[in-house]
């Protein structure tokens, strides 16, 4: 009999990934006066997990978050799940990138940098998405602004709510 | 000032160590090129060329300086496009539903009548004329 032996990644990874999940259905479930520009609060999880482990476990847990929203929600592998997917997998890259720049500079970079970058790399990926596949017309770029102004905006507040949650462990009063 | 220690009081943490130097350089360069890229997008000047795709390919390009009709061979039949005093339209088209002839004058750059029964479009750009002025 063959036997799955779970680590303790595995478990840790587990339940990460259920509070992000569980964070982005009640986001699925508020109303967006324009499809596609929500806060992305579960991305909050994934900044909190690149931060305190590692790349590794924030790319497992943002990609099964995406993975099971999708099917919770019952869009697997319709539109929007390819659009979550891509801007999923394009904002991990630039973590990715940008991570030394937060652990070897920490006085100078924080979690609002990284928080935006990401929020930028997922909403740029998205439109180049919509151009290319879903909607192939050069009127796509009209909207971007309002989808970039979104990307900005909630990608410091996201920031800063991850800045706020790791204070206590940073500053000594 | 004021709004800072608004914030801080209800963060109950000093905003500095939360917002640090880098970032603030990310947030501006982020706003900077935001605001770069909503005046590009969105400062359109007057319209200068009519485009006519065919599949979404650019068959025809006019002029809008120019009036004059003619006529596109789609995919049912001819859709005809009148271009008058720097506006275009679709005058008729075989399609069924006539949307694109419903739209009328199209008058600003980016505006697009969808023939797509008859796989035409026809869409309006901008562009600068070859010369602004003329001087004597």
């Amino acid at each position: 009999m063959r036997q799955l032996t779970l680590t303790p990644d595995d478990h840790r990874i587990a339940r990460l990934t259920a509070a992000a999940i569980a964070i982005a259905l009640v986001e699925s479930a508020v109303p967006s006066p324009l499809p596609g520009v929500k806060p992305g609060l579960a991305n909050i999880i994934t900044l909190l997990v690149l931060l305190r482990y590692d790349w590794v476990t924030a790319a497992w847990v943002t990609i099964l978050r995406v993975f099971a929203v999708s099917l919770l929600v019952g869009q697997f592998l319709a539109p929007g799940f390819v659009l979550s997917l891509g801007g999923a997998i394009a904002s991990l890259l630039v973590l990715y990138l940008a991570l030394p720049l937060v652990r070897h500079l920490p006085a100078w970079f924080g979690p609002i940098t990284l928080s935006l970058l990401a929020a930028l790399a997922h909403m740029l990926t998205q439109l180049l998405i919509v151009r290319l596949w879903l909607v192939p017309s050069p009127g796509v770029w009209v909207l971007a602004p309002v989808f970039i102004g979104a990307a900005l905006l909630f990608g410091t507040l996201n920031g800063l709510i991850v800045a706020w949650l790791r204070v206590p462990d940073a500053v000594q009063p | 000032m004021c709004w800072c220690v608004t914030v801080n009081w209800f963060l109950q943490r000093p905003l500095k160590h939360l917002l640090r130097p880098g970032d603030v350089l990310v947030l501006l360069a982020g706003f900077a090129g935001w605001l770069a890229l909503s005046i590009s997008l969105w400062q359109s000047g007057p319209a200068a060329q009519a485009q006519v795709r065919r599949d979404g390919i650019l068959v025809a390009a006019y002029a809008l300086n120019e009036d004059r009709t003619v006529s596109i061979d789609g995919a049912l039949g001819a859709t005809v496009i009148r271009i008058e005093s720097g506006r275009a339209r679709v005058v008729s088209d075989p399609g069924p539903r006539q949307y694109c002839v419903k739209q009328g004058w199209l008058t600003r750059p980016g505006e697009m009548a969808l023939c797509a029964p008859n796989h035409v479009s026809l869409s309006l750009t901008g562009g600068q004329p070859a010369y602004e002025s003329m001087a004597y």
